[in-house]
């Protein structure tokens, strides 16, 4: 039961062949038997997920109306406020923060029923490729134990790939759902910016970031967007308009007529042999499905990393500001005679990680006065050469494609000590970030050099997300007549306790 | 010896500058639902947004837009059709998120003015105080730093922090530098500070209370020798918390300046705080290594881009200017110039005026409010509208009018009023305090008066008329004062053949 997809969980639940009771049970268990090697989990609500189940078992035995995805359990990213759970977005400065409040994401998850397994893995406030940075320690890929999950929304995918939730929530600044997804075998879909609202997503960076569904298939990731999108009046940024039909979309598997546009400046040098070769078996099968492949090209996008890495931290620089110990969180140095600048610097110098400092430092620099000209903003001149050039593509084909990430999933502490490198990972993901169009990726099957899996990127124009699904859909369906069976069933058995 | 104000003048030049805050008086905060009640219990008007919790994020309240404009407007500003709220990045432990959200180079309001005038030697004069920006940002949270000598941070054994002010909506008006004011800088300072306040008052955004902190001023000031041309390094005066205070700092000011000017010393440029007892000013936050704020366009809010039809709406809306309101009511009313200035001061202009339309004398309305009432209600330390309504006031004029009541009732009429004996019409029946002009009630007095006092009778019979006072003083506290006692003075000396 647990390997199957959310939807067809969803059915059983429906037909009540099973109770929501008893796959919540199922899940814990198997978080309890592999969750020590794969360490997906930052915290598992137990009793809190099964009063859930319990609770929608009561409403289905009723007869109430409830949601598709009901009582079908979910895994939680960590940097989601969720009401009386602890909510620490993979840093120690939050450590033993429990929200007063639910982000509308959980709001919306609860009103539909999904029941909340526990929190995930993640770099600290979202900032990593691999989950190294959480304050917490790393999550390993259920692929290979020694090869990095993605990031920052690591435990997220992990915990999909591990079998552990069938459903999870993450958040993508630059990558982050879409990353990991592609490194575990998984789908992941960064909606249109503003399609699902923000409230209570512990922010990284406001304009980038984004919330959106992970999960094993592209129905069922589709399920679960229509269940968090959606206009919220306390975000400013969310969108007033209906929810694109993307559950339509990922059930129609149709790509006639429908032009496929590859951008040329995501390919090439620098992006893996066999992540290459897949990719273009994955084109192939949309020509066959009917679709027309276009190249197009985006100029611009070779300057959407270097500008990223100034918008993003210097949003970070001041987003991160708050956590001064004065109010939640960890309070370090408070020894009756430091004054409270004192301890606000040796709290956030325990608090903080390497990376998160770094990027504090950076956009503070980027920020100050005499140089937010040159940096912060001739970024933000950038970004607008990169809403441009998508305007341009997206004129030329329905939706763009490329491959996620230029590798498959690589080792731990590989590039722990590079953060060049890192940064590199998110190459293909961030223009997407930058323009605020909407991205998905899913699995294509495993790199030859290596065996690991390699994601499959469609993005699709601001509040086209139906789009992406529509393509996705096909193709998976395409990949899995092919394959005889969802990828997933080719990841190694991980030893149970 | 030390430079007196005329000193000071005799050789340089001021140039001001006023920054004032406003706290709109909106219901709700300026990014979230919590209420803005004043005085309320510490940390009760709170939630995660103006808390600044992590993930939260702010919503703007629209009525503090609406107010904003309607501001500008009055100001005689440009509506920006596209403005932008701003991060102030600092770190200060009563700012829940660390950076304030404010406006930067896309102020909501733009490029105004404020006509004000001010007595002079030559008679009245108006100054033109142009404004450079009107914009929007939120209040931060209030620290009580206990212990220490000073009440400041430093020194404290430690510091309460209560939030229920941080997020309510603040207007910050900041004037173009104003110069060619010469001597009579104060009071141009007070007169723009006097006028804004007033204009606020009439739009109803806000409380306009200096005393708590709900219209705050900082005055900058800085001098240069006159005819040099230049333009001094200024200093910022924080902490001036009344009308009286805006001109007093800016005078002390201009004295400590041209003081250190004299000696040779240099100005520093930094931020000071008014002391109310001595009118001096004292050294705050030195500003000469300028803090950079990191501003940048608040990636968490969407512009504010308001429609022009909007605009020209909430402009049609726009109440008349009280300076103009002023010089009408002056003249239809016929006062004085200095009993309209204390009608102002007093803040009755409103009430005076409710009461005249309620079809009171302008002169009596006048007299009642700036007399009795107010006396009552500086007696019970608060405001006179809290006592007695117009309506009320103005029916007991009626009564006068009509020779229901007397002066002297109608103060008891009043005073029961106050006391919450009910309307004037309860209060007159409960007390029984209507005047007594029925003659043959009066007579019965009289003759009982008469009676008790045959020898005095008998020698008004005889043309001792000034003897009646003893008479008529029986009858009136037989009547308990409620006769008019020029009627009993008729009827008595008609009874008694002398007349």
């Amino acid at each position: 039961m647990i390997r199957n997809s959310a939807s067809a969980m969803a059915e059983a639940l429906a037909k009540k062949e099973i109770t929501s009771v008893e796959l919540t049970q199922l899940h814990l268990d198997r978080i309890d038997a592999v969750d020590s090697q794969v360490h997906a989990f930052l915290h598992v609500d137990r009793e809190g997920a099964l009063s859930q189940a319990a609770a929608v078992d009561a409403k289905r035995a009723a007869g109430e109306k409830l949601g598709p995805l009901a009582g079908v359990p979910l895994a939680l990213k960590d940097v989601m406020t969720q009401k009386g759970i602890p909510t620490t977005a993979g840093s120690k400065i939050l450590e033993g923060w429990r929200p007063p409040y639910d982000s509308t994401v959980v709001s919306n998850l609860k009103a539909n029923g999904i029941v909340i397994l526990g929190k995930t893995n993640m770099d600290e406030f979202a900032m990593g490729s691999s989950t190294e940075n959480s304050a917490y320690g790393t999550t390993h890929n259920p692929w290979d134990l020694d090869r990095i999950p993605g990031g920052s929304g690591g435990g997220s995918a992990a915990s999909l790939a591990a079998f552990e939730a069938p459903l999870a929530i993450g958040t993508d600044t630059g990558g982050s759902i879409r990353q990991p997804a592609a490194v575990t075998g998984t789908v992941g879909v960064k909606p249109t910016y503003g399609g699902v609202s923000r409230y209570g997503l512990i922010a990284f960076s406001s304009s980038l970031d984004q919330a959106g569904p992970c999960a094993r298939t592209v129905l069922d990731a589709a399920l679960l967007h229509e269940a968090i999108a959606g206009y919220d009046k306390k975000d400013s940024t969310s969108i007033n308009a209906p929810v694109p039909a993307v559950v339509a979309a990922a059930k129609k598997l149709d790509v006639k007529g429908l032009k496929i546009g590859v951008v040329k400046e995501l390919s090439g040098d620098g992006y893996q042999a066999g992540v290459r070769s897949r990719f273009d078996e994955a084109l192939q099968e949309l020509v066959a499905a009917g679709a027309e492949i276009v190249e197009v090209s985006c100029p611009n996008f070779e300057y959407a990393l270097a500008a990223y890495y100034l918008i993003a931290p210097s949003e970070a620089s001041s987003n991160l500001a708050r956590f001064d110990s004065m109010r939640y969180g960890i309070r370090v140095g408070d020894d009756g005679n430091a004054g409270a600048e004192e301890v606000m610097k040796i709290t956030r110098e325990v608090g903080f990680g390497k990376e998160v400092k770094r990027r504090i430092i950076l956009g503070t620099y980027a920020l100050s006065s005499g140089y937010y000209d040159a940096y912060y903003g001739s970024a933000q001149k950038v970004r607008t050469l990169i809403v441009q050039d998508f305007a341009k593509a997206f004129a030329q084909a329905d939706v763009l494609v490329s491959p996620t990430c230029p590798t498959t999933a690589f080792k731990i502490g590989e590039k722990s000590d590079d953060p060049l490198a890192m940064y590199l990972n998110d190459i293909a993901t961030i223009p997407v970030n930058m323009a605020g169009v909407g991205g998905m990726s899913l699995p294509v099957g495993l790199s030859p050099d290596d065996g690991l899996p390699v994601g499959f990127q469609i993005m699709s124009a601001a509040m086209k997300d139906d789009l992406m699904y529509q393509v996705g859909g096909t193709l998976e369906a395409a990949l899995l007549s092919k394959w005889g069976a969802p990828i997933l069933s080719q990841a190694p058995a991980l030893a149970t306790k | 010896m030390a430079l007196t104000f005329n000193d000071a003048i005799a050789k340089y030049e001021p140039t001001l500058g006023l920054e004032v805050h406003v706290e709109l008086n909106t219901l709700s905060k300026m990014f979230c639902g919590c209420a803005t009640e004043f005085g309320a219990e510490p940390n009760t008007q709170t939630c995660p947004v103006c808390l600044g919790l992590p993930g939260s994020l702010p919503a703007v309240n629209g009525k503090a837009i609406e107010s904003s404009i309607l501001i500008g407007l009055a100001l005689n500003c440009s509506i920006a059709p596209f403005s932008r709220f701003a991060r102030k990045n600092y770190f200060y432990p009563d700012m829940p998120k660390n950076f304030q959200t404010s406006q930067f180079d896309e102020p909501i309001c733009v490029n105004g003015y404020l006509d004000v005038e001010i007595e002079t030697d030559e008679g009245m004069k108006v100054f033109r105080v142009e404004i450079e920006r009107v914009h929007m940002e939120e209040d931060t949270g209030k620290s009580l730093h206990v212990g220490g000598a000073t009440g400041r941070i430093h020194g404290a054994e430690y510091s309460l922090l209560d939030y229920n002010r941080a997020g309510i909506p603040l207007v910050e008006i900041v004037t173009k530098i104003i110069p060619g004011t010469g001597k009579y800088a104060p009071q141009v300072a007070r007169a723009y500070v006097t006028e804004l306040r007033d204009i606020l008052r009439s739009l109803g955004v806000s409380d306009v209370k200096m005393e708590q902190g709900s219209l705050r001023c900082d005055a900058n000031v800085s001098l240069a020798e006159i005819g040099s041309g230049k333009l001094g390094t200024r200093s910022e005066t924080k902490n001036v918390n009344s009308l009286r205070s805006v001109e007093r700092a800016v005078s002390g000011e201009m004295v400590r300046q041209a003081n250190r000017l004299e000696k040779g010393e240099r100005i520093i440029q930094e931020t000071r705080h008014f002391l109310e007892e001595s009118g001096e000013t004292r050294p705050g936050r030195s500003k000469e290594q300028a803090e950079d704020y990191r501003y940048f366009p608040e990636p968490d809010l969407v512009p504010v881009t308001p429609d022009a039809d909007w605009i020209e709406t909430l402009r049609a809306t726009l109440p008349e200017k009280p300076s103009l309101r002023r010089k009408r009511l002056k003249a239809e009313w016929n006062v004085p110039d200095k009993e309209m200035t204390s009608m102002v001061n007093a803040e009755l202009l409103d009430t005076v005026e409710e009461t005249v339309l309620l079809g009171a004398d302008p002169t009596k309305a006048r007299s009642w409010w700036l007399g009795e009432i107010s006396r009552l209600a500086n007696e019970k330390e608060v405001a006179p509208i809290s006592l007695i309504t117009p309506a009320q006031v103005a029916e007991v004029i009626a009564l006068i009018a009509f020779g229901d009541l007397t002066d002297k009732l109608a103060r008891q009429v009043v005073e029961g009023v106050i006391s919450g004996e009910g309307t004037p019409a309860e209060v007159i029946e409960k007390r029984g305090l209507k005047v007594v002009s029925d003659d043959s009630a009066l007579m019965v007095a009289i003759e009982a008066a008469i009676a008790a006092q045959p020898d005095t009778a008998e020698r008004i019979r005889g043309g001792n008329i000034p003897a009646a006072g003893a008479l008529i003083g029986a009858v009136m506290k037989a009547t308990g004062g409620q006769a008019d006692a020029a009627k009993v003075r008729e009827l008595l000396l008609k009874h008694l053949g002398q007349s």
